[in-house]
């Protein structure tokens, strides 16, 4: 785990030095100009934002299945990067509507879905927090509703309203475009692996202290 | 059903907390176990895995040949448990308490038999809120005899029983012990355990440290807990 | 099975009838939240259909968390849950049956609520009452599914109250949003009923998405809550 951490890490660290030289070099787009840079990084956030939600799900159900405390580690572990990397997306999405639409938050369906699965991963930090005896449970709980949510939150918001760009962009982005973006995927991806990893780390050193204090307190080192 | 349950090596661990520590010991129907110890040395953790509504970490505990993790419907069924709490609805009578239980283990008709066993017939259509800790304690334990358990819990029962509630407590355990339950009884009122227990386990700080079974029930315990707790 | 299930709602039902606790407060709740949200929202004393229903809506939400901890509370008083758990009945009928009785609490709010608004509000509530009946009826069993779940399994929390909120908000947002557009599309001027029982439609969804997952999810979750 460790050796996957250091090289997870330096790409993540490599990718952050390159990505930002292949983005300005890449062509600007017509419409928005210099403002469609922002989605170099946005749609990246907002991909790796999807997969920590989804796995703190998967996660989830493990735990409840086999009481794994190490599918626990791995849920608690994405539900953090969950809210870390969409307060990025939002944040990203934000200046770009700030531009684009000129206002910083509209009522669009991804928006507002985004939003939402904030508010459910916030509240799962805060139910593991504050929960007392059995917050483990409630939070696998809380991922595995808010995953089942998040395609019916889209379809009631999406006839709500709606007014995000298409798609459709990323398949159809032209070769010099494509290279800096999905460059700056890989980086992302590679971040947010070492990020999980190190808290997969932490929660393993956790572990071992824990059982370490019951390992002395079992040979009487402790009164 | 099963006459028997045996506790293996069970360890349960909470965060840096050790609540057990490795224990081992053999329930026997007809026996009434004393479990003693300090506060703190694991004896309601034990009573808890042994409801099987907590798992323990380590070590395996066996029912006759139902093992813990197996612990299913009809395990539950075979198992009474009287708790710190009362394990009642304030807001409903003695009787409909008892009467609700009863279904709920499946079964019907008993609540007046059981309620008359504690001593409970007159208080029987009051709301249970209106009782009494004593009256409290003794309908909990008409309730956990709900559903004619092979293996009864107790944590300690004697608690807010007045000295004639302690007394009929004590037949009550008596006939069940001799009827061929398994029970085990938490307490720190060893003079109420006294004459009763024929089996007596001291825990100290999650480990067994006194264990022993005979056909006589012990006639003091105020000596075997201050020589082993 | 069933039987079990009925026997929880009906001991759920007995208490409730001799004390009127849950339903009074939450019915008290329900209406001072309408109030509230009337003085925000009104103009010369009639409201828009999309505010009558989104205040219609808030108030069953807001409402309904009252009676769900109130409702956990009284298998918590006596630790009353622990001992449901230990007995052979299954869980899921456990859950059921709690779960009704919530169903049924608000129900009884919202049918006081609704004709209230009528009465506050002017709003052509009783036209289309098997439309709104099948909005009110699926929004609520999703609401109690998700909330009934959440509620048990905070246990002995301190801040329990308002970890409910935290973690049913989020979750139940759909269900806020059907109902109240669905409700609202009854209440515009020419009432658009293809969009009500599209709303209809996604809530019977919902409730069978989120009814199956707590079914699953329940027996694994409240055992030992440690």
């Amino acid at each position: 785990m460790k050796k996957m951490f250091v090289l997870t890490l330096s790409l993540a660290a490599l990718g952050l030095l390159v990505s930002p030289w292949l983005i300005l070099r890449a062509p600007q787009e017509s419409t928005m100009g210099l403002v469609q840079k922002i989605f170099y990084y946005h749609v990246p956030t907002a991909m790796v934002d999807f997969l920590t939600i989804y796995l703190c799900g998967i996660a989830s159900v493990a735990f409840l299945v086999k009481r794994s405390p190490r599918a626990d580690a791995l849920a608690v572990a994405s539900a953090e990067l969950a809210v870390v990397f969409g307060a990025c997306t939002l944040w990203t999405g934000s200046m770009w509507a700030r531009k684009a639409w000129g206002v910083w938050w509209t009522w669009d369906v991804r928006l507002t879905t985004f939003a939402l699965c904030e508010m459910v991963f916030i509240g799962y930090l805060l139910v593991r927090s504050y929960g007392g005896p059995g917050s483990r449970g409630l939070a696998a709980a809380l991922a595995l509703f808010g995953c089942a949510d998040v395609p019916l939150i889209y379809v009631s918001v999406s006839i709500w309203r709606t007014m995000h760009p298409q798609t459709t962009v990323v398949p159809n982005l032209v070769k010099p475009m494509a290279v800096p973006f999905w460059v700056a995927v890989f980086t992302m991806l590679m971040l947010y692996l070492a990020l999980l990893l190190a808290r997969l780390l932490h929660e393993r050193n956790r572990t071992r202290v824990d059982e370490l204090y019951v390992a002395a307190a079992e040979a009487g080192l402790e009164e | 059903m099963f006459d028997h349950v045996t506790v293996e090596g069970v360890t349960k661990v909470y965060g840096r907390q050790r609540a057990l520590g490795g224990v081992s010991l053999r329930l026997e129907a007809g026996r009434l176990c004393a479990l003693l110890g300090p506060n703190g040395a694991g004896k309601s953790t034990l009573l808890g895995i042994l409801s099987t509504l907590l798992r323990p970490t380590g070590g395996e505990v066996r029912f006759g040949s139902v093992q813990h993790r197996q612990a299913g419907r009809t395990l539950r069924g075979a198992i009474g448990l009287v708790a710190h709490e009362s394990f009642l609805y304030g807001d409903l009578t003695g009787r409909e308490n008892l009467r609700f239980f009863e279904r709920l283990y499946g079964g019907g008709g008993r609540a007046q038999t059981l309620l008359s066993r504690v001593g409970l017939d007159e208080a029987a259509d009051r709301p249970v809120r209106t009782y009494s800790r004593g009256m409290q304690q003794r309908l909990a334990l008409a309730r956990a005899l709900c559903g004619q358990p092979r293996l009864l819990l107790l944590d300690e029962p004697f608690t807010g029983l007045d000295s004639s509630g302690v007394a009929a407590l004590r037949t009550l355990l008596a006939e069940l012990r001799d009827g061929g339950v398994i029970l085990m009884l938490v307490t720190h009122d060893l003079a109420a355990a006294a004459e009763l227990a024929n089996h007596v386990v001291v825990l100290r700080r999650g480990k067994v440290a006194f264990d022993h079974a005979q056909s006589a029930p012990f006639a003091r315990l105020d000596e075997v807990y201050a020589a082993h707790a | 099975m069933l039987r079990l299930v009925g026997l929880v709602l009906w001991k759920d039902l007995v208490v409730e009838w001799r004390t009127r606790e849950i339903v009074s407060t939450m019915l008290f709740f329900a209406v001072i939240v309408m109030l509230i949200f009337s003085f925000a929202f009104l103009s010369e004393g009639r409201a828009s259909g999309d505010a009558v229903a989104g205040i219609l809506w808030t108030a069953i939400a807001f409402s309904g968390t009252l009676g769900l901890s109130r409702a956990a509370d009284r298998e918590r008083d006596g630790d009353a849950l622990r001992a449901l758990l230990l007995s052979p009945a299954p869980r899921a009928a456990l859950y059921l049956g709690k779960t009704a009785g919530i169903v049924i609490f608000m129900l009884a709010t919202e049918l006081v609520v609704a004709a209230l608004s009528t009465v506050l509000f002017g709003a052509a509530l009783s036209a289309h009452a098997a439309e709104l009946s099948g909005l009110l009826l699926l929004g609520t069993i999703g609401y109690a599914a998700i909330g009934g779940l959440f509620s048990l399994m905070l246990g002995r929390a301190r801040s329990r109250d308002v970890l409910l909120a935290v973690v049913l908000y989020p979750i139940i947002v759909p269900v806020i949003i059907a109902g109240s557009k669905g409700t609202s599309s009854l209440l515009e001027s020419i009432p658009d009923l293809a969009a009500a029982r599209y709303w209809i439609k996604f809530l019977a969804v919902f409730d069978i998405v989120f009814v199956t997952l707590a079914l699953w999810a329940f027996e694994p979750l409240i055992v030992e809550r440690g």
